[in-house]
């Protein structure tokens, strides 16, 4: 199964692995930590929806890397840019579209996909700009979603998804299934993936993959292009 | 930094005279290029007397590492962070630009020059032709923003500064600073851009036709040789000043300083007297430009922001104009500028998204409009602080004081 080789390949790639209370301690989410130990030193980034630029900040000190973001919200950008960082504020909707093929070494779409408004044109721009694309998203299918809906009746709030319904930006939401069914339509490789249960942590890669949909609150995929 | 002329003095003398001793003798150091070295101009012939007046703040380090150019606006000039020795007010972007400030003279050695076609000691229009002895007026050739950065590159070359650590400016200002990064990439290691366009929109075109011809249609004017004549078009240049004026501030500015309210009076006057707060203070507005500025000059300025379409110089693909570059750019809009809104800052961080050059882009929330660049706007500060700090640590000078 090839999602479950990805992930094995992940597990056994730990050299690169960050000090992660460090990057906890810097405010950082853990799927951040394991977003930026997928990329290698000194590439080039480009992060969608880079927020205040915690994953920027991250990626070029720890990483070394020539990293810039985009972002929506006109305060992270402007936070971010006081930093020192090269952040453009922008909708990743729109202006992916202005990126020339091969840009970027990397791009990375970390908690952002479900709030886009055309989530398959996003991906496929990010693996045009990039020759990876790395995705971190909130996994819908996690069992405490599937338990709001199948017992309460009701949508899902829960730590990583917050905001009730009707307030949410999130537009998007999809399955770690959902996901890699994405991925094949758009011909693209998962050549990492990796699950985050509710505490943070890895989901046990000897699991069975219905256990990652159900366990994992989050999921971090690397994708490449097939051709 | 030369001492400033009581002002009192100055503004009480007529301004044509004010205009000539400032244009030949400013109260500035000056750098003078004879004709070996001319300055070959876009409209095709060569500059072969060029005078720049330029200020200079802080130390140049021995690395000279630290230059920062700031260029100024349509009707800025060197003064950038003095004391203006015309007007006797502090300068237009000492907001900016000072010790411990984002633009901190404390670490980096900061130029400002009049831009040519000026009135404030570069050659312009109400210079003295050498040839001639008398002022061009429209003798002067027309000159374009490109033809500005030549010139400031000149006096670069004068000062023995190879690579500036950041060009920075504001609306025309703005335009300099992208042209320089097309022009001299390997000069410039950072540019920040702020409330500008890579060019002119024929809406700005237009609002400079305005002024343009209330000038011309000022019988003071005369053929462009009012200096010669002894006059001035203090009523042309002031109509155009005050409908410039509007275009730089914002409806809800506006509203916000003046709104309906009356001019001294409780009731209208049924006449065209300034009954409104708002008319009145337009009144002020050109009145006091007019102290300060040739008329002559506010047409080769405006003609060249006319002029400037950075694109056409590369196929009309504004992106050419920046492949390659190594600079980093950082490009800043306002939300409530209707003279360059933030689509034309847009247009140009796309350009340099598909240069793959390295861009920030910040909108700042402000209502001031355009003249939010000269204004108290701490976002700005933060982001110009921010930009400056970071291209300054990647050549190595020192943090300055938080």
């Amino acid at each position: 199964m090839a999602l479950r080789e990805a992930i094995r390949a992940h597990e056994a790639l730990p050299e690169g692995a960050l000090d992660e209370s460090r990057v906890r301690l810097q405010g950082g989410r853990t799927d951040l930590v394991v977003v930026a130990e997928m990329v290698a030193p000194s590439s080039r980034v480009l992060d969608v929806g880079s927020g205040d630029g915690a994953l920027l900040e991250l990626l070029a000190t720890e990483r070394g890397c020539d990293a810039r973001g985009i972002e929506l919200s006109r305060e992270g950008v402007n936070a971010g840019v006081a930093r020192g960082l090269a952040i453009i504020q922008g909708d990743a909707d729109v202006d992916l579209a202005y990126y020339p093929d091969d840009a970027f070494d990397y791009v990375i779409l970390s908690q952002t996909l479900q709030a886009t408004r055309r989530p398959r044109w996003v991906l496929e721009q990010m693996l045009r700009i990039g020759r990876r694309a790395i995705v971190s998203f909130p996994n819908f299918g996690h069992w405490r979603s599937r338990f709001d809906l199948l017992l309460n009746g009701r949508m899902p709030v829960t730590e990583n998804m917050p905001i009730s319904w009707y307030e949410t930006p999130n537009i998007h939401f999809c399955t770690i299934r959902d996901f890699v069914a994405l991925a094949e339509v758009l011909d693209a490789r998962i050549e990492k993936a990796v699950a985050l249960d509710s505490s943070g942590n890895r989901v046990r890669v000897t699991m069975p993959w219905w256990v990652w949909n159900l366990l994992g609150e989050q999921a971090v995929f690397l994708l490449t292009r097939k051709t | 930094m030369n001492s400033p002329v009581p002002p009192e003095a100055s503004l009480r003398a007529p301004s044509a005279e004010t205009g000539r001793s400032e244009a030949d003798e400013p109260h500035s150091p000056v750098v003078r290029f004879g004709p070996d070295r001319p300055l070959r101009l876009d409209a095709g012939v060569l500059l072969g007397d060029l005078q720049i007046a330029y200020q200079t703040y802080g130390t140049l380090n021995a690395a000279r590492s630290n230059a920062v150019l700031v260029c100024h606006a349509l009707t800025g000039d060197q003064h950038a962070a003095n004391l203006n020795p015309v007007t006797g007010k502090p300068g237009w972007w000492e907001t900016l630009v000072g010790p411990g400030l984002p633009i901190d003279t404390d670490r980096f050695f900061v130029i400002c020059a009049n831009v040519l076609g000026g009135c404030m000691g570069t050659t312009g229009p109400s210079s003295t032709n050498p040839a001639t002895g008398r002022p061009y007026g429209l003798d002067m050739p027309l000159v374009t923003i490109r033809d500005m950065v030549n010139a400031q590159a000149m006096l670069l070359d004068h000062l023995g500064i190879e690579k500036l650590l950041c060009v920075a400016g504001g609306s025309m200002g703005g335009m300099q600073v992208l042209q320089w990064a097309a022009s001299y990439p390997e000069r410039v290691f950072s540019a920040l851009a702020i409330a500008t366009a890579a060019r002119h929109s024929a809406q700005n075109i237009a609002f400079h036709e305005v002024g343009r011809q209330a000038i011309m249609a000022d019988p003071d004017w005369h053929g462009g040789h009012y200096l010669a004549a002894g006059v001035n078009p203090q009523r042309g240049l002031a109509v155009a000043r005050m409908a410039a004026h509007i275009t730089y501030m914002s409806d809800q500015a506006l509203h916000r300083k003046f709104g309906r309210k009356l001019q001294n009076r409780q009731m209208p006057t049924f006449g065209f007297d300034a009954d409104f707060q708002v008319e009145s203070y337009l009144r002020h507005q050109g009145e006091a430009f007019v102290q300060r500025f040739d008329a002559n000059s506010y047409l080769y300025v405006t003609r060249a922001m006319d002029y400037f379409d950075l694109a056409a110089d590369y196929d009309d693909v504004l992106a050419n104009a920046f492949r390659g570059s190594k600079t980093r750019f950082c490009v800043v809009s306002f939300t409530s500028d209707w003279l360059f809104p933030t689509g034309g800052a847009r247009e140009i961080v796309h350009a340099l998204n598909a240069s793959g050059a390295s861009v920030s882009f910040a909108e700042v929330a402000s209502d001031k409009g355009h003249d939010a660049f000269l204004l108290e706007e701490p976002e700005l500060f933060a982001i110009a602080r921010g930009f400056l700090d970071s291209a300054a640590r990647a050549v190595g000078i020192t943090p300055g004081r938080s």
